[in-house]
């Protein structure tokens, strides 16, 4: 008895895998012709990108006061469109849970959320900008309707899979709406509430510094302005800033979700 | 007696001291950015009656608008999200595999691809946007330039933690039967992130086809060149159009990023 004739193979083939990567080229050569990328065009962009960047060094700081206020702009955006999405989310989360609300209610507010998360914060922004004007209150608008519905949808997961029993053993002694969820339900996902808090607090801050592309208020409007400008070294002093902004954010929002843990 | 009468707290004083400290830098953050926004008291009372007045010549969206430009735009969106993230992939894989400390063993490399992720994630797709138009001037090339490099770091840094995480059983096993190091990570490696690997793409996709909608507001193609001139041209039943395209592709997107995630782990 030999197996000669087979051949043995420590690894089958995956024809799936195989065939998806053959997709997925061919796939990626139709793209580039339908947007008419070509070599030719890369290599001019090379060209371009090494003069774009010789133009953007030295990174260009003498209105530092234009910047500084645009920041501290952003960062008041940012604040105050995380408490009040915070806020607004945590009603919209209890309606949403469907192990809670009754399933009418939880259907709706399910909508009105997605609703919410489906549009993009800049679409949001313009939509704003021309109904209420120019300025940081847009943006706040639209910042806050993205917190609402990203908090929302990650309260409403979190209390769908919080324990029933503690909920029933407050029921049972007869507490009223409130009581249960103050005792039964908050304290079971708190924790999980602060920790989506502070991320969406970190996000609110990175997009609140580009809302100011669409008027919104914000370094973001700076940023625009010295693009159109074709000012270089100032476009790379506030893309300097704003990194640094965030790069603190990072670093003290990990700091403090250790701490929380 | 008296040791029953004790009464039991749940903090320790300074954890307490702690969680007053803490609610009042919030309470602090809160009144110091109120104060310091400039909000127009006259456009903030004015707020509730104008955004009725744009829904209501919103209202009825003009459907006859779709085709062709809108179509046309909305195919444009979904290939620069597609082609961005393939392309985002030719970078982040590489840079994963550098920046995973049980793959790649020089520790002057791991801090360097490290610095490339966090470069790629700290700045925006629409800023990356406005740097591509300022390279290969307005047009999907920019935007989809600006879509990989965005992803590179997001995709990145998820691929070096999966990595991080495999078991080092296969890879020794393989390196003991004698096999060269692109072996090793073809059988030995692949297989356990595969998984991974597919969850990420998926999910960057689904974020990457909003992202490109909104591209085009600084001018790197799409759908959003679309919606910046029908905004700036006030036609807002075209506005309203644009919009439910934008709607329905996001939510068909999730659709189908939901299912093929079902399937493929």
């Amino acid at each position: 008895m030999t197996v000669s004739g087979l051949r043995l193979r420590a690894f089958p083939p995956n024809w799936g895998a195989r065939t998806a990567f053959v997709a997925l080229a061919v796939y990626a050569a139709y793209a580039f012709a339908q947007l008419d990328i070509t070599a030719g065009r890369l290599a001019v962009g090379m060209g371009e990108a090494g003069r774009f960047l010789g133009r953007m060094w030295p990174p260009n700081f003498t209105r530092w006061e234009l910047l500084l206020e645009g920041l501290l702009e952003s960062l008041q955006i940012a604040v105050i469109a995380s408490a009040l999405g915070i806020l607004l989310a945590l009603p919209l989360g209890l309606m949403a849970a469907r192990n809670l609300a009754p399933w009418p209610l939880a259907l709706v507010t399910r909508g009105f959320i997605a609703f919410c998360r489906s549009l993009h914060y800049v679409i949001v922004a313009i939509l704003f900008v021309k109904a209420i004007g120019f300025g940081a209150l847009a943006g706040v608008a639209a910042l806050t309707i993205a917190s609402m519905g990203f908090i929302a949808k990650l309260f409403a997961e979190a209390i769908e899979e919080i324990s029933m029993k503690q909920v029933e053993a407050i029921r049972a002694t007869g507490a009223g709406l409130g009581a249960v969820l103050i005792y039964g339900v908050l304290p079971q996902v708190a924790s999980r509430f602060v920790g989506f808090s502070l991320y969406q607090l970190d996000s609110n801050l990175r997009n609140s510094t580009l809302v100011g592309i669409v008027g919104a208020g914000g370094i973001g409007g700076t940023l625009f302005a010295a693009f159109k400008r074709f000012d270089y070294d100032f476009v790379a002093a506030i893309l300097l800033a704003i990194i640094a902004l965030i790069f603190v954010a990072e670093v003290i929002s990990s700091r403090i979700r250790a701490l929380l843990r | 007696m008296n040791a029953l009468m004790r009464e039991w707290q749940r903090f320790t004083p300074a954890e307490r001291i702690g969680r007053w400290a803490a609610y009042f830098i919030i309470v602090l953050a809160l009144i110091w950015a109120l104060r310091g926004i400039e909000i127009i008291p006259e456009f903030l009372a004015d707020a509730p009656e104008q955004m009725l007045d744009l829904l209501a010549r919103m209202w009825p969206p003009h459907l006859g608008h779709y085709h062709p430009a809108v179509h046309e735009a909305l195919v444009e969106t979904l290939h620069i999200a597609s082609l961005g993230t393939l392309f985002s992939f030719i970078f982040a894989v590489p840079l994963a595999l550098m920046a995973a400390r049980n793959i790649c063993p020089y520790a002057w490399l791991n801090t360097l691809a490290q610095l490339a992720l966090v470069t790629s994630r700290s700045v925006n797709s629409l800023v990356w946007a406005l740097i591509f138009v300022a390279i290969f001037g307005p047009g999907a090339a920019a935007g989809t330039f600006a879509i990989a490099f965005r992803s590179i770091g997001f995709v990145g840094k998820l691929l070096a933690e999966a990595l991080e995480e495999i078991s080092p059983g296969p890879q020794e096993a393989l390196r003991a039967t004698g096999a060269p190091d692109s072996h090793v990570i073809l059988k030995g490696v692949w297989p356990q992130i595969s998984p991974a690997f597919w969850g990420v793409a998926l999910f960057r996709w689904d974020i990457n086809i909003r992202e490109s909608a909104v591209l085009g507001l600084v001018g790197a193609g799409g759908i959003g060149v679309v919606l910046d001139d029908a905004i700036n041209f006030f036609q807002w039943d075209r506005v309203a159009t644009i919009l439910l395209a934008i709607l329905g592709i996001v939510i068909l997107a999730e659709i189908l990023v939901t299912k093929l995630r079902a399937r493929l782990i």
